[in-house]
């Protein structure tokens, strides 16, 4: 200490200052493994699902309409994004009117315009357009599926006319993301180039990518949301599909976040000092039943039936925690979830009376054929799951066979409906996918319009009630957001009580935390924002 | 010498040629849709289509098939349906990365196995032999992916010495022959030269074993020679096959292990076949499959055309 006090001030506060600059100045960094094979496309419309948009999707670009995702209490909702505000005209109920924010600059510093958006729907819609890009074109044209024609009425105001009036048309545009024009013009109209050089609005640039491996977004200081400035200075993305990898690189200390930790690993990670965030998430994991004529299924009773045999507690302990029984399509903290007078649940009793009922019994089983995949994304632990509901209906006399497919081939099975020769041919009269349920449109509409009977889209089982078709007519045509929840609610009360499906457990979306991560917010859907995430 | 050499090369032809068909027929056996890697689940039936054309899925198979050689043969092996980029950068990316791995778990394996093999073969029964019998039964009994986890947990996790995964830490492309980087190496390339070092142990031991009751080694002994001098024989006679076992562990280390690369994250040709079977990525499938196949044809080559200067016998058959 007294040498301390012999020392000139300036000796002490030099090096003092320095460090607490240094300190200061440190790059915080966030290692993320996420579960995919490779990196997202980093063009504008991401690849590999709906999860896959909170990594290179609104991390580096905008939407004209953002969804709320910075909030882990409630489901979010639609907001201003690069439209500060949206409205339908009122003389014609096709055309929308979005004012665009004025002042907002692509990382390449170009300048955000109407002429930006008209650009980036050609892109998209337009296959006569230069830059039109059959990939991106691909993931988002069945997300938009209501764009008729588009222009742009001045600098700051787009018009979009839709095909027919829909009222749940801004959903869809949360899906829908800005790329820089100037950008594809500067490296040459290749959008292999862009790939690894990408500028968007969002509050992250892509500093690094190498493909596989990992992707570098670091924080962009002026972000037009002051709100969302990034809390971290770099996030750093590592793809590692094996999910005991995952967790074994968090132990490591490799990386400070992984996606969907495997179960197995959950009390090591606990015991270690690790965090388990999980949080109302917009899936299920559902049987989806064939109601063609010659369907076992198109018997009421036996639907409601199956819905009562299983113990979905005993599920999700099997998950080692890692879901929550389904009480329908939706999570009853949705406000579309109603009232449904047929209350899903666990009761063998009642399973059992209504399948006697309808003339079976375990001596004279119902058999069925569901076609299931060996796991793969949503399907959470495919396989035991499954025998898990194969022993639960063969108590209430309902036999099941499966044709184990992998996911890739399901989902032909699925595009197809069950209708199709590939389904009905091998008296396949059930589907087991995981289905997202994050807006009206994913959630119900296309499980329930006739109009969208497969091949026309993927109400698979061939559903068709004409009530319920009147109440989405009315539902497109009502601009009220009230009264469409009200109506989307309705809409769901009959999909339970008619028991459309054999709705099992709802996804949790779990993420693992190092201590080193101070604040990370799971908002309740896919689209997550990790500008919340902040490190020690 | 030449005649053999161009006799062989004559003999990789038909082979390539039957790797192709092979190569590019197989994935279209599997179920499922290709598109599947880029487009939703639940794209309708025009965005299907559009994307069939954009990639030249709609055209007959045997037209897709001589387009793909054709352009093959001129060094384009198409673009990956799934990320876009030319399938050869990839390809060739990959094969860097699962090179360094094979090089290095093939000179563990070739050392561990030639050393094991030889020590077994002139010490029959004894101890020795049966540790080395007993390590390499081990070798080739062990599952890959299993081992890989156990020591992860081992050097990884409980001792944190070594990385759980990755090609680095800043990726394959900032690779670094350093002390660092090479830490990234260890746990993959141990895992994967146990196979090989049972496979050689094996090998050598009972060429070691067949050698040393031979007629010329027991000549030699008669004449005096010393037991050093008698093994530089027994080595000789024990190399060509050796040298082809070796040649053929080289190549499937080449190949990738899927499992030993899941599990480590390392981005090589076995992790590069694992997304493209998944995603259903049929030109990068094809064209992995296809470089790989000839890096094996290849490597057969190299060894037919090695093995007569080792043993002048072989040329003259």
């Amino acid at each position: 200490m007294s040498v301390l006090k012999k020392m000139p001030s300036w000796m002490i506060a030099l090096p003092l200052s320095f460090c607490l600059h240094s300190a200061l100045q440190a790059e915080t960094i966030a290692k993320y493994g996420i579960s995919m094979a490779d990196i997202p496309l980093t063009t504008g419309q991401p690849d590999r699902g709906s999860g896959a948009y909170q990594f290179t999707g609104h991390t580096i670009y905008d939407p004209l309409i953002a969804w709320e995702s910075n909030v882990a209490t409630r489901p979010g909702k639609l907001i201003p994004g690069l439209a500060t505000s949206w409205r339908v005209d009122a003389a014609d109920h096709k055309k929308w009117i979005f004012t665009l924010r004025k002042g907002v600059k692509f990382h390449d510093g170009s300048e955000f315009k109407a002429s930006s958006v008209i650009w980036n729907l050609d892109k998209v819609l337009s296959d006569k357009s230069p830059q039109f890009d059959a990939k991106q074109s691909a993931q988002v044209r069945p997300r938009i599926p209501s764009i008729a024609s588009y222009r742009a009425i001045d600098e700051y105001t787009v018009e979009i006319t839709t095909k027919n009036i829909d009222a749940l048309f801004p959903y869809q545009l949360p899906w829908f993301l800005i790329s820089s024009p100037a950008q594809w013009e500067s490296l040459g109209k290749d959008w292999t180039k862009v790939a690894t050089q990408p500028s968007g609005t969002g509050p992250f640039k892509l500093d690094k990518l190498v493909p596989r491996e990992r992707a570098d977004l670091v924080k962009n200081a002026n972000y037009w949301d002051k709100t969302r400035i990034p809390k971290t200075d770099r996030i750093v993305l590592i793809p590692i599909p094996d999910a005991m990898t995952r967790a074994n690189a968090l132990l490591n200390g490799q990386v400070d976040i992984i996606e969907a930790p495997p179960p197995d690993v959950l009390p090591q990670l606990k015991n270690a000092g690790f965090k388990l965030v999980t949080n109302v998430t917009p899936h299920v994991w559902p049987y989806h039943f064939s109601t063609y004529p010659g369907s076992p299924w198109t018997d009421i009773r036996v639907r409601k039936a199956a819905n009562l045999a299983i113990d979905r507690n005993a599920i999700v302990k099997l998950l080692n925690g890692l879901a929550v029984p389904a009480k329908g399509q939706l999570d009853t903290s949705s406000p579309w979830f109603g009232k449904p007078s047929f209350k899903i649940g666990y009761d063998l009793p009642a399973a059992k009376a209504l399948m006697a009922q309808a003339g079976y019994s375990p001596s004279k089983p119902l058999k069925a054929k569901i076609i299931i995949a060996q796991g793969g994304t949503g399907q959470m632990l495919s396989l035991p799951m499954n025998e898990f509901i194969q022993q639960s209906l063969a108590e209430i006399g309902i036999q099941l066979e499966f044709e184990v497919v992998e996911l890739e081939n399901l989902y032909l099975h699925w595009r197809s409906g069950a209708k199709a020769d590939m389904n009905a041919g091998k008296d396949i009269t059930g589907i087991n996918l995981g289905y997202v349920t994050s807006d009206p449109f994913y959630a119900l509409t296309r499980f329930v319009d006739s109009r969208y009977i497969a091949p026309n889209g993927v109400n698979w089982g061939g559903y068709s009630n004409p009530k319920l078709d009147t109440t989405l007519d009315t539902l497109r045509n009502n601009f009220d957001i009230k009264v469409q929840d009200g109506l989307l609610a309705e809409v769901h009360q009959t999909m339970v009580d008619d028991a459309l499906m054999l709705w099992v457990v709802h996804d949790v979306n779990p993420h693992a935390l190092s201590p080193k991560v101070q604040e990370f917010i799971q908002a309740q859907h896919w689209f997550q924002d990790l500008t919340t995430i902040r490190m020690k | 010498m030449l005649i053999y050499i161009l006799k062989r090369l004559l003999y990789a032809i038909p082979i390539a040629l039957s790797v192709t068909v092979v190569s590019f027929m197989l994935v279209y056996l599997a179920p499922g849709d290709p598109l599947n890697a880029i487009a939703p689940a639940d794209a309708p039936a025009d965005v299907i289509e559009a994307l069939k054309s954009a990639y030249g899925l709609d055209k007959p198979v045997p037209v897709q098939y001589g387009l793909w050689v054709w352009r093959a043969v001129h060094g384009d092996l198409g673009t990956s349906i799934s990320s876009g980029r030319a399938v050869l950068g990839e390809v060739l990316g990959a094969v860097s990365n699962t090179f360094m791995l094979a090089i290095i778990a093939s000179l563990m394996g070739v050392c561990m196995g030639c050393v094991l093999g030889a020590l077994a073969g002139y010490q029959r029964g004894g101890w020795i032999d049966k540790a080395a019998t007993t390590l390499s039964v081990i070798g080739v009994s062990v599952p890959h992916y299993w081992l890989g986890l156990v020591l992860t947990i081992i050097f990884s996790i409980t001792l944190g010495w070594l990385p759980a995964m990755g090609a680095g830490p800043g990726g394959s492309s900032e690779w670094l022959w350093d002390a660092e980087h090479l830490r990234y190496l260890a746990l993959p390339s141990i895992t994967l030269s146990v196979i090989p070092m049972g496979i050689i142990t094996r090998t050598v031991r009972a060429l070691v074993a067949d050698m040393l009751e031979q007629e010329f080694v027991s000549a030699l002994k008669a004449r005096g020679l010393g037991r050093l001098k008698i093994f530089k024989h027994v080595a000789k006679n024990t190399a060509p096959t050796v040298l082809a076992v070796t040649g053929l562990q080289i190549g499937y280390l080449m190949g990738g292990s899927i499992l030993v690369e899941t599990v480590f994250a390392w981005p090589g040709t076995g992790f590069l076949l694992n997304t493209a079977i998944f995603q259903r990525d049929i030109p990068l499938l094809q064209g992995t499959i296809l470089v790989l196949c000839m890096i094996f044809v290849v490597l057969n080559l190299l060894v037919d055309i090695v093995q007569p200067v080792i043993d002048p016998r072989m040329g003259r058959g």
